[in-house]
């Protein structure tokens, strides 16, 4: 066995949704993309969510990444109420507890790594030396130490993507939140990129990733499946980590 | 605040970068506000060159002085009341030195009597048409603010005994003495030869229309032994006090009333002018340049909001998935506010500074190209042209910004 499938002690709950449902109008149409999901998220876990499109899964990352408000139920975020948060508390807390990996990247495309790394510490003020030394050590840690003063035309698909992930680590997050993270990416690179995630786990990272790739959600220990707005299933990957994390 | 001025300064960074990558598309839409621009400095420039070139000129009549005539510094609408008074007669002055001298705490000091007409004047074969000549007496020296380039004023012997001497004016010289000196040359006035005893230096134009230069100066009886066909005679009255004018003014009525023995019903038939009332008829001018300005001025600057709000407009919508990053990363709505105000003011604030330039240059070459014209670019014009910009800025770019801030993030990621 690998280190994979050791028990890991599980931390406190980040995340803990009871029941929550979203709605939209789609001109005279309500979709329900959501109909009432529970989900209880640990410190240090390793999660894939996912789905077919359609099957709310999206509208599932908005809610956990704090980008969107459910309709009704609770959701709550290290012990705090995310559900009656106004627009700027919300951006407080993806700014420190969430770090964001897109599909598509989404580097600012004039600025060198540093600078893009270095956004969100800017949003959250902290001062210019310990933005850039922050900025820069995490780009080591990512392996792109030699990368840090280019833009994102002058790297590779592969590293731009780490680019993002050292982004979305700079401000220590609570949980990282990856949307289809090697969707734009060749097997290879992909593989590389998720390497990178199992060794930010390893390091005590609470990841959850969301695809519809089974091959990359095999990388998780623990998978949520949606259809239709609701879980379908949720399993751990080992017998090992089932019993940890069913305890209260 | 610490975060506050982050935001700001990593704002001003992207703005610098934007316009850097979209250099032709920023200065075309900077194009309205450089006209704006140019359009602020040049009205301003225009107004302040007419205040510095209208205070240049007063200088020349001296702040002190008060003048007796038959017809005020104004327009007035009722010139038929003025055509038929009393001329005004040059020995009235000698009646006003009798009473000021009597009177004790007198606010007058002295009282000059001038006689002027416009003639020709001739030296050898050259010959300067329409020069002022002016009789007067050699205390005028007082009241006037000239100095001499060469030679002096007449003497009071001189003046007394009327002697055929004059003074001329730096233009007269320049035209009739090319490259001698004047001094103790004969010039023709009406066929009557004077000797020139002084040169009075450049004293330029009034108000950059008509020279102050083409004039000659000469004792009073030798001026109405040849000149006094219709020769308009204005009595100078220096005050002693120039903080005390108006009361100088009803001293000076009351006494011209005496010399004109006007009973106490009738009018004054007379009127008393001085350098303010000059500067009150040119208000009006100046007012009507401002307004004029100031209208062409406010459309080319609206014109060019609209062209940096369509911009910024379309800026928002090309980097809607940025915003929406940027949300994603933390980034407030205030934070998205502020950074697309920064944008539109510093392309406004390029437009201005190009603005600024253009219209500095303009001022140069009218300035080469017509030195008498009175051209004043001031600091203070700079800083309200840059203000002007930074206002059009944050107005123009106040609704695009908004709509950026208000974005939902969700949508804003997904916008491709």
């Amino acid at each position: 066995m690998d280190t994979r499938d050791s028990i890991r002690p599980v931390g406190p709950v980040v995340i803990d949704i009871e029941n929550i449902t979203k709605d939209y109008v789609m001109g005279e149409e309500i979709v329900h993309a959501l109909r009432g999901v529970s989900l209880q998220i640990h410190k240090n876990e390793y999660i894939a969510i996912m789905g077919p499109s359609g099957s709310g899964k999206s509208t599932l990352m908005n809610m956990l990444g704090c980008l969107d408000t459910p309709t009704s139920g609770r959701y709550e975020f290290n012990g705090r109420n995310v559900a009656e948060m106004n627009d700027d508390e919300l951006a407080a807390i993806r700014n420190r507890e969430i770090g964001f990996v897109f599909q598509t990247f989404n580097l600012l495309p004039r600025s060198t790594s540093l600078r893009n790394v270095e956004l969100p510490l800017i949003y959250a003020g902290i001062d210019r030396e310990t933005r850039e030394e922050r900025a820069a050590q995490t780009l080591v840690d990512v392996g792109l130490g030699d990368r840090i003063h280019h833009k994102p035309n002058e790297l590779s698909g592969g590293q731009r993507q780490r680019v993002a992930v050292a982004r979305a680590l700079v401000n220590r997050p609570s949980i990282i939140l990856a949307d289809e993270p090697t969707g734009n990416l060749d097997s290879k690179t992909g593989e590389e990129i998720m390497a990178l995630f199992e060794d930010l786990y390893q390091r005590g990272n609470t990841i959850i990733v969301v695809t519809h790739e089974a091959d990359i959600a095999r990388h998780a220990r623990r998978t949520v499946r949606l259809r239709d707005g609701v879980i379908e299933s949720d399993e751990l990957v080992s017998v090992a980590e089932l019993e940890t994390v069913a305890l209260p | 605040m610490k975060r506050f001025f982050y935001e700001l300064s990593e704002s001003w960074k992207i703005a610098v970068a934007q316009m850097r990558s979209n250099m032709t598309r920023s200065t075309l839409t900077a194009l309205g506000v450089i006209i704006g621009i140019v359009a602020v400095t040049l009205m301003g420039t225009a107004i302040g060159g007419i205040q510095v070139g209208f205070d240049k000129s007063m200088a020349i009549f001296g702040d002190d002085v008060l003048y007796v005539g038959q017809w005020p510094w104004k327009n007035v609408d009722d010139w038929w009341n003025y055509r038929d008074r009393k001329k005004i007669k040059t020995e009235y002055a000698d009646g006003l030195n009798r009473m000021i001298a009597m009177t004790s705490n007198s606010n007058l000091a002295i009282a000059i009597p001038t006689s002027s007409v416009y003639r020709s004047v001739k030296y050898m074969d050259s010959e300067v048409n329409n020069v002022l000549i002016r009789g007067t007496v050699s205390d005028y020296i007082i009241t006037s603010t000239f100095d001499f380039k060469e030679g002096r004023f007449f003497n009071e012997l001189e003046s007394r005994g009327g002697a055929n001497v004059c003074v001329i004016g730096y233009d007269v010289a320049d035209a009739l003495f090319p490259s001698a000196s004047p001094i103790d040359k004969s010039v023709l006035i009406n066929g009557q030869p004077f000797k020139v005893v002084g040169v009075i230096s450049r004293q330029g134009s009034f108000l950059g229309l008509f020279s102050l230069d083409a004039i000659v100066v000469m004792p009073l009886p030798a001026f109405q032994k040849y000149f006094t066909a219709k020769s308009e005679a204005e009595i100078l009255v220096k005050v002693k006090d120039k903080t005390k004018l108006a009361d100088a003014k009803d001293e000076l009525a009351g006494l011209m009333r005496r010399v004109r023995g006007l009973s106490p019903e009738k009018r004054d038939d007379f009127s008393i002018n001085e350098q303010q009332a000059l500067k009150s008829t040119l208000d009006p001018i100046k007012n009507s340049i401002a307004i004029a300005g100031l209208f062409i001025t406010g459309l080319s600057l609206f014109v060019g909001a609209i062209g940096i709000m369509n911009i910024t407009f379309v800026s928002v919508k090309e980097r809607t998935k940025e915003i929406g990053t940027r949300k994603a990363l933390g980034a407030r709505r205030r934070t998205i506010l502020l950074q697309f105000l920064i944008e539109s003011t510093a392309l406004c604030l390029l437009g201005g500074i190009i603005g600024l330039t253009f219209a500095f240059l303009m001022c140069f070459l009218i300035g080469v190209a017509f030195p008498s014209f009175p051209i004043h670019f001031s600091s203070g014009l700079v800083l309200v042209s840059m203000l002007v910009s930074v206002m059009t800025g944050l107005i123009s770019g106040f609704a695009p910004a908004w709509s950026a801030s208000r974005l939902d993030p969700v949508t804003a990621l997904r916008y491709e």
